[in-house]
């Protein structure tokens, strides 16, 4: 009883011959058996069917020439098929290289580990989801209360926070900030102060493009602007290298000698948004006014004094503390939210990414939902 | 799969290497040949610059000075191209496995293999399959780096550095973090994949019995006078230590410690 590989054209591509005559199983391997080739011939199920049972199965290799690994995979899909049919395999028989790599292969194939299979199941997601939700929103008020507990320890001179880091957090997140908060006020101003100009120059209420501009710069537009930004900038960075420090088990590390890491990373991280946004903001309403008064002097009729008389008569003081406690609470928001998601990330370098993401967008949608709750509250009070 | 000659010209050759990261020299006057189908050992104390000479012979970092010869032509004299040609003769497995976290374990295997040879999607199914046979780790094909121990990574990793049928391998302390059996089986396996891959194999480690066992050539750096205090094989340099620092180190003594901190 013969088998044998299909009858190849060249003689010198790769072909396999199974001899069982004579209480004899020999294979006989021929040709050139390279992967780049891209003809290496597989083995049917079942070819040991007709071999002699509990016969060692031989190699006749004399007639083959250049091989490399896929002569190994040919090799050792033999061998496991001769496993199953308890036939020995002789590998002595075989060259001695190949032979000390099959020796390394197992006979018989590991199961694969398989993850398990998705399932689509919209309710059970939507509902997974909303748990997870808020389970992230009460331990994200964990990490605050935690946080806040952190400035007591600060107040009593036992604080884990390392005042460098303060330092270092301040800078990037302030000085290095004022280029882009500068350009996006500016153009918001500005086109604060086109849409009016456009609009109240129909009424002749030339003059209250200065009110529009100034107070939707102080009350809105200012703060909300550079918290987005600093929600982008200063937020995304936070969240990512935390979230790498998790990859490294830097944080795992920082655990288990109990350094809190509350104090250590999350609190300078928020107070040095804490001690900038409100300048930032400052700076922004300064620059937003800028950029109403340069659209409205070049379109309008009016003069740099009568501009800013208009203005200060249209801001109340009161304004630009409602401002600032808002810029307040949207740092702190920032802060916690982009180092709790930062926490809770993977360890992969593509985790790193997704906590990036999942911190500005949390951010920015945050930020606005919790502006709509001021202006709520701000009604109620009458500011 | 080249059949392994007795006298042969080297595969690697080394000459009056300067390694350093700006100006700040780690190691110099590096010589040393590498014979084709040998396991040669860097050994030397932490921080002794292994892995910098490690990254210098695989093209991640220019040396200062001095002249690299890969099969008798000069490495960092030729092309990015060509050097990315030779490179391809290469596998590396570095000291923290470095698999791609964003694939399966089968899929970083098989990327080497997409990218740089023209096989048929089956043949690389069934190569990727091998590759993981070989170190036993068939089963994890599916499986993400994350869900693997520290030492099914390195494993993994040397799969994947076995892909394209290397013919030098650079393993930069393969059986850190291994356990006794796993780490022995490495050996063999190491020595296995010598024979039967044909492959010329540089090994950074402070495994000694490992090395002691496997190792055919090596050199010893030193970190006090930044240049290499000793060439030959583990076990030579074992039986026949030129300085004490060498002898205490080949025999684990304590005082090799010191002197590192000294
Ligand atoms: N990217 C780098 N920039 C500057 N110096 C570096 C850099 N990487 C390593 N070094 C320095 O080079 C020296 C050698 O480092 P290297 O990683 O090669 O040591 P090693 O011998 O592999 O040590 P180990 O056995 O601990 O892995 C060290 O002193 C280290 O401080
Ligand atoms: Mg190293």
């Amino acid at each position: 009883m013969t088998i044998k590989s299909e009858v190849t054209p060249l003689q010198s591509s790769p072909s396999w011959k199974l001899d069982c005559n004579n209480g004899r199983n020999i294979l006989t391997l021929s040709g050139i058996w390279l992967a780049k080739n891209n003809n290496i011939p597989t083995i049917p199920d079942g070819c040991f069917r007709h071999a002699y049972d509990n016969q060692s199965l031989y190699f006749d290799t004399s007639s083959l020439k250049q091989w490399d690994s896929s002569l190994i995979v040919f090799l050792w899909s033999i061998k496991l098929q001769a496993a199953q049919s308890n036939i020995p395999f002789d590998q002595d028989s075989l060259p001695e290289a190949a032979c000390k790599l099959l020796s390394l292969l197992s006979e018989k194939p590991a199961p694969v580990a398989k993850r398990a299979p998705y399932h689509f199941q919209p309710l059970v997601r939507v509902g997974d989801w909303f748990i997870q939700s808020l389970s992230d929103l009460g331990k994200a008020w964990m990490v605050f209360i935690e946080t806040l507990k952190g400035i007591t320890s600060i107040v009593a001179g036992k604080s884990y926070m390392r005042i460098v880091d303060l330092i270092q957090y301040i800078r990037d997140a302030g000085p290095s900030a004022l280029i882009i908060i500068s350009i996006v006020n500016f153009l918001v101003g500005s086109i604060l102060g086109f849409v009016g100009a456009v609009q109240l120059r129909r009424f002749a209420a030339d003059a209250y493009v200065a009110n529009l501009v100034g107070i939707a710069t102080v009350r809105e537009m200012a703060v909300v602007m550079t918290a987005i930004v600093m929600s982008g900038r200063t937020g995304g960075a936070y969240a990512a290298r935390i979230a790498t420090m998790q990859g490294n088990e830097e944080i795992d590390s920082l655990k288990v000698m109990g350094i809190p890491i509350s104090q250590y990373l999350i609190l300078p991280s928020m107070l040095s948004l804490v001690f900038t946004m409100p300048f930032l903001y400052l700076y922004g309403c300064f620059m937003g006014i800028l950029g109403g008064l340069t659209v409205s002097i070049i379109m309008l009729n009016v003069t740099v004094i009568g501009f800013l008389q208009q203005t200060f008569g249209a801001v109340e003081f009161n304004q630009f503390i409602f401002g600032g406690v808002k810029s307040i609470a949207f740092a702190i928001f920032i802060g916690i939210s982009s180092c709790h998601i930062g926490l809770k990330a993977g360890r992969s370098a593509a985790d790193v990414g997704v906590a990036a993401t999942r911190a500005v967008v949390a951010g920015i949608v945050g930020v606005i939902a919790l502006d709509a709750i001021f202006a709520v509250i701000a009604d109620i009070i009458g500011i | 799969m080249s059949n392994i000659a007795a006298k042969n010209p080297p595969l690697l050759s080394v000459k009056n290497l300067t390694l350093a990261y700006g100006s700040r020299v780690i190691q110099e006057n590096i010589n040393f040949d590498v014979k084709r189908g040998s396991i040669f050992a860097l050994m030397g104390g932490s921080g002794c610059g292994k892995s910098t000479l490690l990254k210098s012979m695989i093209g991640l970092l220019q040396p200062k000075k001095g002249d690299y010869q890969v099969n008798g032509e000069s490495y960092w004299a030729a092309s990015q191209n060509r050097r990315i040609d030779i490179a391809h003769k290469f596998g590396v497995l570095f000291q923290s496995a470095a698999l791609w976290s964003s694939m399966t374990v089968g899929e970083n295997v098989a990327l080497p293999l997409q990218m740089f040879t023209h096989l048929s999607d089956s043949m690389i199914h069934r190569l990727v399959e091998l590759k993981l046979g070989l170190v036993g780790m068939e089963y994890a094909i599916d499986l993400y780096p994350s869900e693997l121990s520290g030492g099914m990574r390195k494993r993994c990793g040397l799969a994947r550095a076995l892909a394209l049928d290397p013919e030098v391998l650079f393993f930069d302390e393969p059986s850190a973090g291994l356990d006794p059996i796993t780490s022995k089986r490495l050996d063999d396996l190491i020595l296995n994949l010598r024979d039967g891959l044909g492959a010329t194999i540089i090994i950074v480690s402070h495994e000694l019995p490992s090395l002691f066992s496997i190792a055919d050539d090596g050199l010893f750096m030193g970190s006090e006078n930044k240049t290499p205090i000793a060439y030959g094989s583990p076990s030579y340099l074992r039986d026949h230590p030129p300085n004490e620092f060498v002898d205490d180190f080949m025999h684990r003594q304590r005082s090799d410690y010191k002197k590192q901190k000294g």
